[in-house]
């Protein structure tokens, strides 16, 4: 069976590498962006490079994950009350996804699978991802995709094994798409407005960035809108968790200026039509995936909703998110029955 | 010794062919993703199995080539990923041909805001019996500009086959439809000319909807004419909360809410219940939240069709068919409107205003009622001569 593994990654390594892609303005490995400093796979950022964290971040099959800004030198980014930051162009993001080997244990014997990166160009933004080889010491850009077997222990205690699919750089589009164009999804300030454990110390992000020069017009810090962490209720209620989650998660196709437009479903945070939203809304091509249900949200009856019942499957042809999604966020959908289940028939 | 020797050979092959199937979504997936404007890419003849979507974005003049209809397969039985088949997304002048696309997990062939997408000899089908674990939909350009399908063929999809949504300047020509619940549909769309089409055996064979609460509200100027629209008698098997989970077994043509519709010289054939019917969105009985929705049929022409079917009670199995059969039993009349008119629409006398107007004039075998769904179905009975325009 190894002998037969082994011919199989002979081959594929093989047929890969006659139809290898050129991307020519774009390093072929991830060390030449020199986003890292010392041990690649250590993830240390070098000079001028800054982790960052959402309140409420995009499930990705339980992947944790690794974020970094680089601005061009000497540049600074206005701020915004809402949507995502406007980067000047020169920005990079960067985000890895990793498995630490035991949930239980985050952080040790980790396993990156792959890092994205989002360059925002005077033609706008690109999208790419490198794939990391099975040593750690570096990760290749694939424009293809590709799928992995990912093994890791959850916090239960329970071995988990499933194939994580790297996305094909259409499929970055897929997400990243605002009127047609490529765009960031997450750092907003209102998903930086909480604390990241510094190399200097724990610190607020929005202080942190203001402080270093990176956000600047920044108002009365009690002015800045906070998005709530959807798992904590300490930070807001059912519902605005609820809205929250439903906004990483799906807000950035659903959305008028998003792919999901044509199905009418809008679930941005300020969406304030409940309709709109999904309570009592019949679907449009939901197709299978209605799972026989009628209406998007049904009030106070989460089986009886399309929204959950898309969320607990892993049909590719029903289940949502459509990209990213081979294993049901547990704890996700349990947040989203709840707010459903609690919802007021009145509409 | 012997018996090992197999073993090797059987997971060698089988290492061999999953790794070959990878490369085939790899290689085209990289040219696809690669190709200069203007290129044709090639698919040989084969039967492909893909694991993910095969997507084609922000490119112009791109042709996709096939060796014809059954020749070149892509096969999506084992797919893991994508919610599609084959995706094109933001792209101009865009030409799909020559192959078939299979059991796609979710819609089989999705275009979005395409400029020019043509259709040409394509195939989609889900295979085996059909039923509700089929994707929606067979063809599906949703928000494009110039839709151009012709020659294809459309086969178990469990919302329709042929669909065109939210689109602009549409041709559907040529093309087969069966075994679909809707075999051409037609929704929320400007401008469309479907002719020339057989669409048979599905549960409704071609349907013109404008629904509420989408971001292009309102369909018109369509013209449904010499088509072969028979034996749509197949049991609904969408899943239910899709909207054509309400359209009865046995409808031949179905018109919701739309305005602006021209029907001529079909042949609309033993389709069991409904030859066509007429209706609101009132009549589906769903909510209606979007004040900028026109829920009412209007500026319809009904005319030159051939109108026949078999004898017998109607085939439908939902409500609204059983109410019809107790009415009309074996004499079920071919069209039916629903009786719900725009109140804006009418002078003082009830009539329509000019223009806007539902006529059902010419038809060979026409016979009409009125179903007064407003009055819970009460006042339901024949019409025939209650659709010629006065104004």
């Amino acid at each position: 069976m190894l002998r037969n593994t082994t011919i199989a990654i002979v081959l594929f390594v093989l047929a890969g590498s006659f139809i290898k892609p050129s991307m020519h303005a774009y390093p072929e490995k991830l060390s030449d962006w020199g986003i890292f400093d010392g041990k690649i796979s250590d993830m240390h950022p070098a000079k001028g490079v800054v982790p960052y964290a959402l309140n409420t971040p995009l499930y990705t099959d339980y992947a944790e994950k690794a974020r970094f800004v680089r601005l061009p030198k000497g540049a600074s980014v206005n701020y915004a009350s809402e949507n995502v930051l406007d980067f000047p162009v020169g920005t990079l993001l960067v985000k890895s996804f990793y498995y630490s080997a035991d949930f239980r244990h985050p952080g040790i014997d980790k396993n990156i699978i792959e890092t994205r990166i989002l360059v925002h160009e005077t033609a706008g933004w690109k999208a790419m991802t490198y794939v990391w080889n099975e040593t750690q010491t570096d990760a290749e850009l694939e424009i293809a995709g590709d799928d992995k077997t990912v093994k890791f222990i959850d916090k239960a205690g329970q071995q988990q094994s499933f194939r994580y699919v790297v996305p094909n750089q259409n499929q970055c589009k897929g997400c990243h798409n605002n009127n047609d164009k490529i765009m960031p999804i997450g750092p907003s300030v209102a998903q930086l407005n909480g604390t990241l454990a510094y190399a200097s110390g724990k610190q607020n992000q929005i202080e942190y960035w203001q402080s270093n020069g990176l956000l600047v017009n920044v108002p009365q810090h009690s002015t800045i809108p906070k998005t709530p962490v959807w798992n904590d209720p300490s930070t807001g209620s059912l519902n605005a968790r609820a809205r929250a989650y439903l906004a990483i998660n799906c807000a950035h196709c659903h959305r008028k200026e998003g792919p999901a437009q044509t199905s009418g479903l809008f679930l941005p945070e300020s969406e304030n039509e409940t309709i709109a939203y999904g309570v009592n809304k019949t679907p449009i091509a939901a197709g299978n995936g209605s799972g026989g249900r009628l209406v998007d949200i049904k009030p106070g009856d989460a089986n009886a909703s399309i929204i959950w019942y898309r969320m607990q499957t892993t049909n590719p042809g029903e289940r949502m998110p459509e990209l990213g999604r081979n294993l049901v966020h547990q704890e996700g959908v349990t947040l989203i029955k709840e707010w459903i289940d609690k919802m007021n028939n009145k509409d | 010794m012997k018996l090992f020797s197999y073993t090797v050979i059987a997971l060698f092959s089988f290492s061999f062919s999953v790794s070959a199937q990878k490369d085939f979504q790899k290689k085209y997936q990289s040219q696809l993703i690669l190709a200069e404007d203007g290129a044709v890419i090639e698919l040989p003849e084969g039967t492909f199995t893909l694991t993910n979507t095969l997507s084609l974005e922000g490119k112009k003049k791109i042709t996709i080539r096939g060796k014809g209809i059954d020749k070149t397969i892509l096969s999506f039985k084992g797919q893991t990923d994508g919610a599609e088949g084959l995706r094109v997304s933001d792209c101009e002048n865009i030409l799909l041909e020559g192959f078939t696309v299979e059991d796609a997990k979710g819609d089989a062939i999705k275009t979005m805001h395409v400029k020019n997408i043509s259709f040409n000899k394509v195939k989609v089908t889900w295979l085996g019996t059909p039923g509700p674990e089929n994707g929606g939909y067979g063809f599906y350009p949703v928000q494009c500009e110039g839709v151009t399908i012709d020659h294809c063929v459309a086969i178990g999809a469990s919302d329709a086959g042929i669909y065109v949504g939210q689109s602009k300047d549409i041709i559907v020509k040529n093309s087969v439809a069966y075994h679909n619940v809707a075999g051409i549909e037609i929704e929320n769309s400007l401008r469309a000319d479907v002719y020339e089409n057989e669409s048979y055996e599905n549960t409704g064979g071609v349907l013109v909807f404008d629904l509420p609460n989408l971001v292009q509200k309102k369909g018109g100027q369509i013209k449904v004419h010499n088509n072969n629209i028979h034996d749509n008698n197949f049991p609904n098997f969408a899943p239910k909360g899709n909207i054509v989970a309400m359209v009865q077994t046995g409808t031949g043509i179905l018109i919701l809410a739309t305005k602006g519709l021209d029907i001529y010289q079909n042949k609309i054939v033993n389709n069991q219940t409904t030859s066509t019917g007429i209706i609101s969105y009132y009549t589906t009985g769903k909510l209606i939240k979007d004040e900028a929705y026109d829920p009412f049929p209007s500026a319809i022409s009904i005319h030159d069709n051939l109108y026949e079917r078999k004898p017998g009670l109607p085939v439908g199995t939902d409500a609204l068919s059983a109410i019809v059969t107790r009415k009309f039993k074996d004499n079920t009349p071919h069209i039916f409107f629903d009786g719900i008119k725009n109140p804006k629409l009418l002078d003082e006398k009830g009539n329509w205003i000019a223009g806007q107007c539902i006529s059902i004039v010419n038809n060979q075998n026409q016979s009409i009622a009125t179903l007064d769904a407003q009055n819970q179905f009460k006042g339901m009975g024949r019409a025939d001569d209650s659709f010629k325009c006065v104004n």
